[in-house]
């Protein structure tokens, strides 16, 4: 439970707080930054949680903004923390963007959040959906809103008398892939994190059955799989899916929410082959200038391509006076990443292009320093696509009122927060120089 | 503050918003209403603006009601004799038609928190607690926690907490939820206001929720129909509930399952922690089951790693005491904790941690080029970590230990300052756990001793010439140059120079003499006492019996290792059994930092505990307090040379600071060496804490034998009074545990 929850700049200024217990005073809120810097000077990493004279803080950052929530006791810190993202998540879709220009210009929409997301420090509602039924921005009459139902119905995710004229579901499966490729290119570590988006514009209260190719539902009704099945490793639902059927007999069967929704997410470690292979050679010359040569490839069948390629190489902080020159796309210096990047449109199956790159470095130079060494990362989208093969068999949809509804799917692959090789090599010295 | 509050003003901004409150005009009123609280929300005073708030209360406004109300519930404490005024409309309110005025009068009137209000709440709070919308009874249910914090008698008088036991059977999840969640709050206060000591009415603490049979079917059924929220809820109540027997464990277990799947990550470590609890009373025929478990908890464990990082944080605290538990939970899960590029010092720190946890023959290759990659990384502190974790590795697995040399070797090689002086501190742990192995390696390390500044790594490089002085060529030369720079030197380098001299002279007395006189003579004129005593007490020996000398000096060392846990196995039950909650994510036990407020969370673990790991977990924090005494001892104590190490190292082996309040591990680079004394107790029950006492002893020379007192400090003496030895077989090993600790500086 947290005593008081509060939203403080980055120079630690509460703009906005509430209370929710009295045991924690307020003025608590002013410690939070200077005990923040303390830790700086010392050195020691910030860490989400810790305790100062008998007070925990625990706090998340979203862009220049802390959200802080304080409290006494041996509270329950991951549901604070988060608790705290989701405020933050349901504040997003109520002002687009969470700033502290949004947090002034709606402070009473937000003191009327804060009453209704937490209750004496135990959180409550923090489905935005449910909420801007009730919670609006324009002033209303008392008769005119009411409890909506699903506050405290069974069903706290969807309303009653939903109505469309045509009644559609879209499926987005959305697969995004996590790697690393040490500096002798292999892959060390690699995860596909899949996730089901739905966007569902149906009437009534539709009861909905999603089917996949997941194999251990094919081998626990013992049907012979046509095709591939792929095992997920460990899939989450949103809290419309009824989980005690998914243990029974996987069936993922759920009343959807109205609207937009991620229906589940799933990870699978399998290793996966890199899609979209980039390796960079370095030549350094006498510390004047740095020649790159970016060569890449993309590691899929031919009738797919990869959009919105950029690959983002690194170079020294110091680095001036870019000179590039690539077979295909635009490269680009972006100084306040210490990279370049080489952003191709389209690449096509199993292509293979290069580029070069030529920076100046000054001439004086501090050789202490320690060299950065971060990867290459990249990013893409390819289309039509999954890495881990997962296929959407079907989705039955039924609602009293019987009408027929149509599902569309589609399929995407594209980078995970983390898709970065280490295989920028200097030349002369050999790849992968670590002698185990 | 301003004197509004006192004499009305005739001008100013309060002056004007008084008028707009007050003006005829709705539209000029509500937008009065705004200012006030805009200007309360930037934190200036509008107390004085009370009574004319209150006259815009009664509205037809949804939007201006809650900004009232809001008003209200921040200055109702400074102006209590006013707030009688707005009572009516709060009855009134809590009988209107619509549900949702119906709750907010009373969630509103329970947050007031003023005495005089409470009076009148009593009534519409008897009228919500069975309200026909489930909206008005999950308020009202949380209300009664509200009234019991503000006036216990109020609430067991009315019947509330009574009414409140009634909703835990209702046919709505959430009203559950709150339900259980409101006994549970008002069980804690309850029984902090029993240990408080003040006097209150017995009747008021007689308040006790425990979970029956009953109760737990109704709970099992509300679990798979709540809200996220609700749901942890429900699951903390579970983790409080005592299986009757093994049958109902399982049963538990097995209802608690589905819940991993939750998109929640609070709802999954509170599924994770359950699980845990009753795990342990599973019949030993179940180990199917048992198996199956701990193979359905580690997918969601792992897919938690990749949420934000805070709660990938939290996850990774978490993970770290599972593993300190249960082994086997992530058994092939190593490479999901490499760090990735970005990911904040916070968490790579943690990861580095588990990765160790999780090394073992198979990985150790992958692991080792992990780490040496991060060795290559510009955060200090991070590669120091990784150098401190390849160090780790070594001690770990014994067939690696060559490997990881190598990558030291590697590492020394690139000349970066502080890397070479963290990989020095680390080769001198691989040379107490290997002795004598890796020998070759001695004149590459020699030939940095330039580049080491921090005491740390020079008394770690001392003490490896003075252990292998008579492989070392020119090592009189060596000490000799920190013999001359003996004055300017940290008392760490100090001792360590003075012990290795002196080994240098056991082991070649013919050459040595001469430096061991100027050192000598130096020590015993230093201003620390430690290092004055050791000298003496070297000279002493020296002087009278080298035979006893070299027992003393150089004896058998006990081979060091890595803990398995850094906290003893009564805490780690303790934490295991909240998951998720602050004393996990700290990993020290609540009561060392939670204050003793009104909400002493103590108090509802007495009843989980079971009665004999009640007995050993007081003997922790007794054990923890004697630390904590020995610690400022070590503060006032004019002996800097043990300052920030052996308080530092109590606190490590006792795996609890109260006084500190960074939660994790302590930086001080000792810590790992100090951890590994830790382990040396591990399996007697308590050895961490039997330590950490023992040093508080050390602290403190025992009794007439203060000279021996002294003597641990570079330990290894057979006659050592060690003021713990109920551990250890004969007194001699216990000497060396100790020096395990300090013998090296």
């Amino acid at each position: 439970m947290a005593s008081l929850v509060a939203i403080l700049d980055l120079k630690g200024k509460p703009l906005i707080q509430r209370s929710y217990r009295d045991d924690v005073p307020p003025s608590y809120i002013e410690r939070f930054l200077p005990l923040i810097l303390e830790f700086e000077e010392e050195e020691t990493p910030v860490t989400p949680c810790f305790t100062h004279q008998g007070i925990n803080y625990l706090h998340i950052r979203h862009s220049n903004l802390y959200l802080l929530a304080l409290s006494k006791g041996n509270s329950n810190a991951a549901e604070i923390i988060l608790f705290l993202q989701r405020l933050c998540s349901v504040l997003i879709e109520y002002f687009k963007e969470l700033e502290e220009e949004s947090i002034r210009d709606n402070f009473v929409i937000i003191y009327e959040l804060l009453d209704e997301v937490m209750d004496f420090g135990y959180p409550q509602t923090t489905e935005s959906k449910i909420l801007q039924e009730y919670i609006t921005q324009e002033s209303h009459k008392l008769d005119a809103v009411t409890a909506p139902p699903a506050v405290t119905n069974a069903v706290s995710w969807r309303s009653d008398g939903i109505r469309y004229r045509k009644n559609e579901v879209f499926l987005d499966v959305v697969e995004s892939v996590n790697l690393l490729v040490n500096a002798s290119g292999n892959v060390i570590r690699s995860e596909i994190l899949g996730a089901v988006k739905m966007k569902c514009y149906l009437s009534g209260m539709p009861e909905l059955r999603l089917g996949l190719n997941d194999k251990v539902m094919f081998e626990s009704t013992g049907r012979a799989s046509r095709g591939k099945a792929i095992e997920m490793e460990d899939v989450k639902f949103h809290q419309c899916v009824r989980l005690s059927r998914f243990e029974n007999d996987r069936t993922i069967s759920f009343i959807p929410p109205d609207g937009e929704f991620e229906l589940m997410s799933y990870r699978l470690s399998t290793p996966v082959k890199p899609l979209i292979w980039v390796e960079a050679s370095v030549e350094n010359h006498r510390g004047t200038r740095v020649e790159y040569m970016v060569k890449v490839k993309a590691q899929f069948k031919r009738r797919s391509n990869a959009n919105n390629v950029e690959i983002y190489v690194p170079v020294p902080d110091d680095a001036d006076t870019p000179k590039f020159r690539a077979a295909t796309g635009t490269a680009q210096y972006v100084p306040d990443k210490s990279a370049f990047v080489w952003k191709i449109k389209q690449l096509g199956g199993s292509r293979e292009f290069l580029m070069r790159a030529q920076f100046g470095l000054p001439s004086v130079r501090n050789t202490e320093e320690v060299e950065r060494r971060a990867p290459i990362s990249v990013k893409f989208e390819i289309p039509y696509f999954t890495v881990s093969g997962i296929q959407v068999r079907y989705l039955k949809i039924v609602e009293k009122s019987g009408y027929q509804a149509l599902p569309w799917v589609r399929y995407i692959t594209q980078h995970g927060d983390d898709y970065s090789l280490r295989t920028v090599v200097e030349k002369g010295s050999a790849p992968g120089n670590v002698p185990i | 503050m301003n004197g509004i509050s006192r004499a009305a003003p005739k001008k100013g901004e309060n002056y004007e918003l008084r008028a707009d409150l007050n003006s005829e005009y709705r539209e000029k009123r509500k937008d009065a209403i705004k200012r006030v609280i805009a200007n309360m929300t930037v934190g200036k005073d509008v107390s004085g603006l009370f009574p004319d708030v209150l006259k815009n209360m009664q509205t037809e406004d949804l939007e201006q009601k809650k900004l009232v109300y809001l008003y209200l519930m921040n200055y109702a404490k400074t102006q209590p004799e006013l707030v009688i005024l707005a009572v009516n409309t709060f009855v009134k309110d809590s009988d209107d038609v619509n549900p949702l005025i119906r709750a907010l009068s009373i969630r509103t009137m329970g947050c007031l928190r003023a005495e005089k209000i409470i009076d009148y709440l009593s009534p519409p709070l008897q009228k919500a607690l069975v309200d026909e919308h489930p909206y008005v009874r999950k308020t009202a249910a949380l209300c009664v926690a509200k009234l019991y914090d503000l006036k216990p008698e109020l609430a067991i008088e009315n019947g509330f907490v009574e009414t409140l036991k009634e909703l835990v059977g209702d046919a709505n999840p959430m009203v559950v939820a709150n339900a259980v969640t409101a006994l549970m709050d008002i069980h804690l206060a309850s029984q902090a206001l029993l240990e408080s000591g003040s006097e209150v009415p017995e009747e008021v603490t007689k308040v006790e929720w425990h979970i029956t049979s009953t109760i737990l079917a109704k709970l099992l059924v509300a679990l798979n129909e709540c809200s996220e929220w609700g749901r942890v809820a429900i699951l903390t109540q579970l983790a409080r509930y005592k299986a009757v027997d093994e049958k109902e464990s399982e049963h538990i277990c097995e209802r608690v399952v589905p819940q991993l799947q939750h998109a929640n990550g609070s709802v999954v470590l509170s599924a994770v922690k359950v699980i845990m609890i009753h795990m342990k009373h599973i019949s030993a025929a179940r180990g199917d089951l048992e198996k199956l478990l701990i193979r359905k908890m580690a997918p969601p464990l792992v897919t938690l790693v990749s949420s934000a990082p805070e709660v990938q944080w939290v996850a990774l605290r978490n993970i770290n005491l599972l593993l300190q538990k249960r082994d086997d939970l992530l058994q092939n899960e190593m490479r999901v904790f490499f760090c990735k590029y970005n990911d904040p010092p916070y968490v790579k720190v943690e990861k580095l941690e588990i990765m160790i946890r999780l090394a073992g023959e198979n990985n150790v290759d992958t692991l080792l080029s992990e780490l040496r990659e991060y060795a290559s990384e510009v955060d200090v502190d991070f590669v120091r970590k990784s150098i401190k974790a390849i160090g780790q590795c070594a001690i770990k697995i014994e067939s690696s230990a060559e490997r990881c040399v190598g990558v030291l070797m590697d590492l020394i090689n690139t000349r970066v300052s502080y890397v070479v002086q963290e990989a020095v501190v680390v080769m001198k742990d691989i040379f107490r756990k290997y002795p004598s192995t890796y020998e070759g390696v001695i004149p590459v390390l020699c030939s940095n001793l330039e580049e080491l500044d921090e005491p740390e790594a020079k008394a770690s490089l001392i003490w490896i010439i003075g252990e292998y002085a008579e492989k070392i060529d020119n090592a009189e030369e060596l000490l000799g140059i920190f013999v001359d720079s003996f004055s300017e030197d940290a008392y760490l380098v100090q001792l360590q120079t003075l012990t290795a001299v002196v080994k240098l002279f056991l082991k070649r007395p013919d050459r040595s003499q001469p430096t061991l006189q100027r050192v000598l003579d130096l020590a015993t004129k230093c201003d620390s006492p430690d290092v004055r005593d050791r000298a003496y007490i070297y000279w002493r020996l020296l002087s009278t019996d080298s035979g006893a000398a070299r027992a003393v000096v150089m004896s058998h060392r006990p081979p060091i290792s890595l803990p398995r846990t850094t906290v003893s196995p009564a805490v780690l039950e303790e934490l295991i059994g909240e998951i998720g909650s602050l004393a996990s994510v700290y990993h020290k036990p609540a009561e060392t930092f939670v204050g003793k407020g009104r909400m002493g969370a103590d108090s509802m673990r007495k009843n989980i505990v079971d009665q004999d790991e009640e007995a050993s977990r007081k003997a922790a924090i007794q054990k923890v307090a004697a630390g904590q005494q020995a610690e400022n001892l070590l503060d006032f104590d004019d002996a800097p040379a043990v300052e920030g190490v052996a308080p530092t190292g109590i606190a490590a082996a006792v795996a609890n600071t109260p006084g500190v309040s960074k939660v994790l591990t302590s930086s001080n680079p000792l810590d790992d060496l100090v951890s590994i004394f830790g382990a040396g107790g591990t399996g007697n029950g308590f050895g961490g804490g039997g330590g950490g006492s023992g040093l508080g002893g050390l602290a403190s020379p025992v009794g007439g034998n203060g000279g021996l007192g002294g003597l641990d400090m570079f330990g290894s003496t057979p006659v050592a009074a060690a003021p713990t030895t109920t551990q250890a077989p004969n007194p001699p090993p216990s000497a060396s545990q100790q020096e395990d600790l300090l013998g090296l500086f």
